[in-house]
């Protein structure tokens, strides 16, 4: 159990509580209107995130309209027997489209293999931001101190295994050497690290990035899957007020008149 | 106050504003009528229940959630079915035509015609909401001329037969209803949902 | 039409329906000189009615719940959730809700800054003032109660911070106080279920009633204007001020106009900058409360960051951090005396001398600086520039006697005061050059400290008094 736990692929993050902060992050290419992309994202939530972590404040059913996805779609290609919680079924009741993204792993187990809580992952993209959640996924690095042998440069001593390292492959961190091969130190006398692919993955550097990139797009329409229909609905409303406000105009200016 | 006041501008104006400002107010009064209807998880909730009934035996009944209202599954034997024929004399609305059931079940047997034996109805009393018990042979209290199952509630006393049909003298103004459902194939029924096409 | 004046007619004769619209609108006569300072006060009405509709509609499905589901994820988070997510337009009413917070605070504010520069707070609207400050009061109240129930990591820490506060009250009181205002001995299910209470009916409650006796108390004396005229001393052979004209029709279709403005303001926020870019809704409250993990940085929300500067700004003395805890509560507190500190016998900035318009203008950038440090962390430099903005902004009540008045009266508490003011502004110099922020950077400081306590307080208490413009008879345009 413990071995297909510590290879089960879970992605995203775990506690994150000092992260962020003084790290570079790359900025996240997000677009909520590409649904093919939202559409590897979610499949990719699904297989790599949902076995540890939950969305359980996201309903399949609101995936499948974000994503132009029929229920049936979602049902067959998302909605998992391994993420799905058995004991929270009642008699004659069946896996439904409008069930939340919960995860068969509970939370005490959860503690106890990674040593700190699995975060529910709902609202991460909200909490974090796109472009942090991207570079972390982008920055795990070989380090045979960690239990799951593997560290963060976003998120240092993170709890959490590097799930996607059968598509990113390994990277380890050395020092950055510039063209003649000499050491390059920052303005305090650090040497600057940076991270170098040692294993091949199943995928390319670029192809892996877009991947990240799609699963942290489906993160973001996760967040707030209201989001384009809210702006959307804004426009409306902003075009009739400014109608309003000709009339409202034209009114006070009318009755002004009168004061001198 | 020296030009004259153009009095038909000001009541155009007036107009305008009033009428355009009411549409607003009516804009933004359905998000907050809206909010009030059942929400997604009200839905979900209450979305349609699959159920395998390839294991239940006759006389059998179970009872699966629907709505967050009991929904009872009762394959019902031949010699039931016989029964109800004869009953008609007893009931209020032997014909269902004051109850509420979908066209399919619009019937004697209040089913299906490809599986006349199976009942699926709401257990709810059409009295004051209670839920009545399954009597299949033992007569209730009260009842105990020619009793050749069916159901009675505990409230008020309101019996009903094998259909769901309720008998004379019930305080139960019409039959138990019959919600909405399909066979998706021989051994599985879906509860709530009757739609053609996809399953 | 003749039913409808026998429909009238027959209320009038059991409820003052005409009487009342007469009085406070058709018949209610306002100065027509009202500039667009004038606005925020039926904006700030706009933006209660705005928050208590939106506000019965999100309490018809959120829970109060400090409670675990299964998911590790406490139900009153989860259910802000269920709003946004599965109540139909559940996201709508709900950053109307938190917009409408802080809009509610820009609008008061700016309301407020009004007051400050025209004067509306003299005799005879002293107590429209001091409802006013209770109204302020209230509202901060309101949003503090408020801002614990979404039950984010901002909220659970927020209030915690806050609460605390209480216990550093002194003879110990505080300890007991800070546990009977959470019900618990940590921020808990208890708290959050008072908090509720507080939030949804008893602080509105009270907000409503100081509203409705603000507005009566103005409609009784009238409303001032930006020159600062009373236009009740200018009335004409009919009895009505000649410069004043009706609220209705004339302010209501302007006021008509500023609430549209008002609302693409407020909407373009609403639908496109809902979080305002964490300032409106703070990103930590993305994360659910996490009583054993504080988050990296906690800030109050902006409207409050002025004071909560002010208490960090504050070392703490003989142990406790109830000095600063005093000094915030008492710049609060000073608002109510304004009526009686502005001795300058005239009341618009418009006729005020160049000195009282700096005061104001050192008041604002203290307020605005006070605001920005409340938001970021601190450091030894950034809290020397808080503690001489908090000196400017007491500056600006305490030695408003000295700087408004226009002439050096012989007031026997004149020189104890003076000499007060200046050992305590020259006590902080001192504690200045005690710390560890370089010479150059305290010097600047200091000199500038010197600079402002000469200028608006020695001078004008002793050689230099205020030197005003005559008021015209009758508004001017």
């Amino acid at each position: 159990m413990k071995k297909k736990l510590i290879t089960c692929l879970l992605l995203c993050l775990p506690l994150f509580a000092h992260a962020a902060g003084d790290v570079h992050l790359e900025k996240a290419d997000i677009n909520l209107e590409n649904k093919s992309s939202l559409r590897h994202g979610a499949k990719l939530f699904v297989n790599y995130c949902l076995s540890c972590h939950s969305a359980s404040m996201m309903r399949y059913s609101r995936v499948g309209q974000g994503l132009g996805l029929t229920d049936d779609q979602v049902l067959d290609n998302l909605m998992f027997v391994a993420n799905f919680d058995f004991d929270k079924l009642e008699e004659g009741e069946a896996k439904k489209i409008g069930e939340l993204m919960t995860v068969a792993l509970r939370k005490e187990d959860g503690e106890k293999y990674f040593g700190t809580p699995v975060p529910d992952l709902t609202l991460t993209a909200r909490a974090k931001g796109a472009d942090w959640l991207y570079t972390y996924l982008t920055t795990f690095y070989v380090d045979s101190k960690r239990p799951f042998g593997v560290n963060n440069t976003t998120f240092s001593n993170v709890g959490m295994p590097h799930v996607l390292w059968e598509l990113d492959g390994l990277k380890d961190r050395v020092p950055k050497k510039d063209a003649d091969g000499k050491v390059m130190k920052d303005k305090d006398g650090h040497e600057i690290m940076e991270l170098v692919r040692i294993t091949e993955g199943t995928m390319s550097d670029a192809e892996y990035k877009r991947a990240v990139t799609d699963l942290v797009n489906f993160m973001v329409y996760m967040a707030e899957p209201i989001q384009l229909e809210r702006q959307r609905t804004g426009i409306f409303v902003m075009f009739f007020l400014i109608i309003l406000f000709l009339l409202a105009y034209m009114l006070k200016k009318e009755y002004w008149k009168d004061v001198h | 106050m020296s030009e004259e006041v153009d009095q038909s501008k000001r009541r155009f104006l007036v107009g305008m504003t009033a009428a355009t400002g009411a549409v607003g107010a009516a804009a933004i009064a359905v998000p907050f009528v809206k909010s009030m209807l059942p929400s997604a998880r009200a839905q979900a909730a209450g979305a349609s229940v699959e159920y395998d009934i390839s294991k239940l035996q006759p006389g059998e009944l179970i009872t699966v959630k629907w709505r967050k209202k009991p929904v009872w599954i009762l394959k019902r034997t031949d010699q039931n079915l016989a029964d109800l024929a004869s009953l008609e004399a007893k009931l209020t609305d032997s014909t269902s035509d004051g109850s509420k059931q979908p066209d399919y079940a619009k019937n004697e047997h209040r089913s299906r015609a490809e599986n006349k034996n199976l009942l699926v109805m709401v257990g709810i009393c059409t009295h004051l909401g209670c839920s009545p018990k399954h009597f299949p042979d033992l007569a209730p209290a009260g009842f105990e001329e020619g009793w050749v199952g069916g159901f009675y509630c505990p409230c008020h006393g309101s019996t009903f037969d094998l259909a769901g049909r309720v008998y004379k003298g019930a305080p139960a103004p019409s039959n138990l209803e019959i919600p909405k459902f399909k066979f998706l194939n021989e051994t599985t029924i879906l509860v709530g949902d009757d739609s053609e096409g996809t399953a | 039409m003749n039913m409808m004046m026998a429909l009238l007619g027959w209320v009038d004769d059991r409820f003052p329906l005409t009487k009342l619209w007469k009085e406070h609108l058709s018949e209610y006569y306002a100065p027509k000189n009202f500039n667009f300072w004038y606005y925020f006060g039926s904006l700030a009405l706009l933006v209660l009615v705005i928050q208590i509709v939106s506000g019965i509609f999100l309490t018809i499905h959120y829970k109060p719940d400090a409670s675990l589901d299964a998911s590790g994820i406490p139900e009153a988070f989860k259910s802000v959730e269920y709003i946004m997510r599965d109540v139909e337009w559940g996201w709508f009413i709900r950053y109307m809700h938190s917009t409408g917070a802080s809009a509610f605070f820009i609008v008061v504010y700016l309301h407020m800054f009004r007051g400050l520069i025209y004067g509306s707070y003299r005799k005879p609207r002293e107590l429209i003032w001091i409802f006013g400050v209770f109204i302020y009061l209230a509202l901060m109240a309101e949003g503090f109660f408020g801002y614990l129930l979404p039950w984010g990591q901002m909220s659970y820490w927020g209030a915690q911070v806050i609460v605390n506060l209480f216990a550093a009250v002194p003879f110990g009181i505080g300890e007991p106080l800070s546990e009977w205002i959470r019900g618990d001995f940590v921020i808990s299910d208890a708290t959050l279920n008072r908090f509720f209470a507080f939030h949804v009916i008893a602080v509105p409650l009270v907000l409503i009633m100081l509203i409705a006796a603000h507005i009566m108390a103005l409609h009784e004396v009238g409303s001032g204007n930006p020159d600062g005229i009373e236009i009740k001393k200018n009335k004409g052979p009919d009895g009505i001020p000649l410069d004043g004209i009706p609220f209705h029709p004339y302010y209501t279709v302007k006021d008509i106009l500023g609430v549209v403005v008002f609302l693409i303001g407020f909407f373009a926020v609403v639908f496109f900058a809902p979080t305002m870019f964490g300032y409106f809704i703070e990103v930590p409250n993305f994360e659910p409360a996490n009583p054993l993990k504080t988050p990296d940085h906690i800030a109050p929300v902006w409207y409050y960051t002025p004071f909560y500067a002010m208490l960090r700004a504050v070392p703490p003395m003989f142990g406790s951090q109830f000095p600063g805890v005093i000094v915030m509560g008492a710049a609060i507190v000073v608002l109510f005396f304004l009526p009686w500190i502005d001795r300058s016998p005239v009341k618009s900035i418009r006729y005020k001398d160049l000195r009282t318009k700096l005061a104001l203008a050192g008041f604002v950038v203290s307020f605005i600086w006070l605001g920005y440090l409340g938001v970021v962390s601190a450091s030894p430099v950034k809290t020397m520039i808080a503690q001489c903005a908090t000196l400017v902004y007491f500056g600006y009540f305490l030695y408003m006697p000295y700087y408004s008045r226009t002439e050096i009266t012989s007031s026997m508490f004149r020189a104890p005061l003076v000499a007060l003011y200046s050992i305590v502004t020259l006590g902080i110099i001192w504690y200045w050059w005690a710390g560890e922020v370089s010479a150059e950077i305290t010097a600047v400081i200091s000199l500038f400290t010197l600079a402002y306590t000469t200028y608006f307080l020695i001078l004008p208490a002793y050689v230099v008094p205020a030197v005003v413009k005559p008021v015209p008879e009758r508004v001017t345009k």
